[in-house]
């Protein structure tokens, strides 16, 4: 490789593997040569994750971080400075599709079964990275200091207030004060510019090196190390460029164009990804009518509903996130992708995302005793699907899995 | 049916309500519905004095703050079935999470809030009420 490179490149990578680490992880990097579109929204995830550094260090310059402050720095945000309403849509904008964009490659994980053997790490670098983003997507929520981000955080918090023992004089610590006030709004705006983006970043980084280690899964769940060329590379890969980044940049350029619908025309989503009771000042006396939170929490939010006990809702909503780290060791099934295995695995899989996508609709509207129940079926199809698990796909017949892609 | 105001100590609502003779005298009938009609799981500051739960005959003193998550309760005085709540006999509707506590603060059975709302420290010296302070502590 190094011979190849002339004088100065040669310079640098003698003493910094420049080159070879450009060739290892991304030019001549294999990936399977047969993937669908499901398998672009990882890339898309790391666009929205650049446009969400690049747009929070912007709306920095304009935001303040005091109780007196925050609500009137958002405004002077939007209406004051020059495009301050396109940096400030764009983060708002860019925190929805972020958790859209890593659900679809969740899901695209749990189809083609992406967490099989050797994948493991990469499936639970990828759940801390879930879990971070949970975390700051909260504390950002909580910035503009609205009514929906006093109730959100008086939700949230109140939750460490659920553990035995500890739980009030947590509440107290993390909160900085009795009540919500400038001090919360301070640590959050450390927590959520600074501390939880480091994490995040460093988790993409082991997430990636994880990935790049055992090589990137396909639709069909075939394992390519098997036949590889005298170089050592699968037979059944093409190099990353320029085969991975054409397909990449044509999926970029869609994103791009729903993106800018969405910043564009309808910034709020219909409520659902910007609540019109946040661009009322936070009033500490009186709660919404209705609140609910944004719409990537609300299953979560439906299942803490549903539990009629302070602590067991906590347990719970804690479980359904847990639950999802060990997916890797709970799927016994010899067929990584749901094309390969059988009836019980498509049958489980289709009611789970019917229960999904209902516990993300009861999560967004006011309680009535129906919808209750029906969170309580969700809830408990939701835990099925992951304890059933390791029984449904051992007993159920696969179909053989091909030697090649 | 029971007047409500809001007023705020520490920062946090507390709600001053009014009730009328008819509705203290039906509060023993909404305690099958209760958790803990008699206030015994939590430190109750008056207990077993007046129905109100406060230091008054006619008035309720209560923390607007529910005991789940601690989001401000709404008040529904109305006897009339609500969308929560068919056989809804007037009360305390937390929007957050569906808890119900009845006119005086007492949680329903089946919720998520684990306790009735608090009684804050309060006393009354002819029609003023002062919250957050015994009488003679001040």
């Amino acid at each position: 490789m190094t011979q190849k490179s002339s004088g100065f490149f040669s310079w640098i990578n003698s003493r910094l593997p420049i080159v070879n680490t450009y060739e290892r992880h991304l030019s001549k990097h294999p990936v399977p040569k047969k993937v669908n579109f499901w398998y672009m929204f990882g890339a898309l995830a790391s666009v929205v994750l650049i446009i969400q550094i690049v747009s929070g260090i912007w709306l920095m310059f304009g935001y303040e971080n005091t109780e007196e402050g925050a609500f009137a720095s958002i405004e002077y945000i939007m209406r004051d400075i020059e495009y301050g309403w396109v940096i400030r849509y764009m983060h708002t904008t860019g925190a929805s599709m972020f958790f859209a964009v890593v659900y679809l490659h969740m899901f695209r994980g749990l189809l083609y079964g992406s967490y099989h053997k050797p994948r493991e790490l990469v499936w639970v670098f990828g759940m801390t990275i879930y879990l971070v983003m949970m975390a700051e997507g909260f504390l950002g929520y909580v910035l503009p200091y609205g009514q929906m981000s006093y109730w959100g955080a008086q939700v949230i918090i109140s939750l460490f207030g659920a553990i035995p023992y500890i739980g009030e004089s947590l509440e107290i610590w993390v909160r900085g004060d009795y009540y919500i006030s400038g001090a919360t709004i301070s640590r959050f705006f450390a927590l959520h510019v600074v501390a939880l983006p480091l994490i995040l970043i460093a988790l993409v980084f082991m997430h990636l090196v994880a990935l790049h280690e055992v090589g990137a899964g396909n639709p069909e769940g075939v394992d390519i190390e098997k036949h590889l060329d005298e170089d050592g590379v699968p037979l059944d890969s093409v190099p990353f460029f320029p085969y991975k980044v054409l397909h990449a940049l044509v999926a970029i350029g869609i994103f791009g164009i729903v993106f800018s619908i969405i910043m564009f025309f309808f910034p709020e989503g219909g409520g659902y990804m910007l609540e019109l009771a946040n661009f009322e000042e936070a009033n500490p006396l009186s709660t919404p009518e209705h609140i609910a939170p944004v719409w990537y929490y609300s299953p979560y939010y439906a299942m803490l509903r549903a539990v009629p006990d302070k602590l067991g809702g906590l347990v719970v909503m804690g479980a359904a996130i847990a639950i999802l780290f060990v997916v890797p060791w709970l799927d016994r099934s010899k067929a990584a992708s749901i094309r390969y295995k059988g009836i019980l695995s498509k049958i489980a899989m289709t009611i789970f995302i019917i229960s999904w996508l209902m516990l993300a609709w009861l999560g967004t509207v006011p309680v009535t005793a129906l919808r209750t129940t029906l969170s309580i079926i969700g809830t408990v199809i939701y835990f099925a699907f992951f304890l059933l698990m390791p029984i449904y796909t051992s007993i159920e017949k696969t179909k053989p899995v091909p030697e090649r892609l | 049916m029971g007047k409500k105001i809001q007023v705020s100590w520490r920062k946090q609502p507390v709600f001053v309500i009014r009730h009328s003779k008819e509705a203290l005298e039906k509060l023993p009938e909404v305690e099958s519905k209760l958790d803990d009609p008699g206030s015994l799981k939590i430190d109750e500051p008056y207990r077993d004095l007046n129905p109100t739960r406060s230091l008054s005959t006619e008035y309720t003193v209560i923390a607007g703050v529910c005991t789940h998550l601690g989001c401000a309760p709404k008040y529904y005085p109305e006897m009339e079935s609500q969308p929560w709540d068919e056989s809804w006999v007037g009360g305390f509707f937390c929007p957050c999470h569906g808890s119900m506590f009845d006119i005086v603060g007492r949680v329903f059975k089946g919720v998520p809030a684990p306790t009735n709302l608090k009684v804050p420290p309060h006393y009354f010296d002819g029609s003023i009420l002062t919250i957050g302070e015994e009488r003679g502590t001040a």
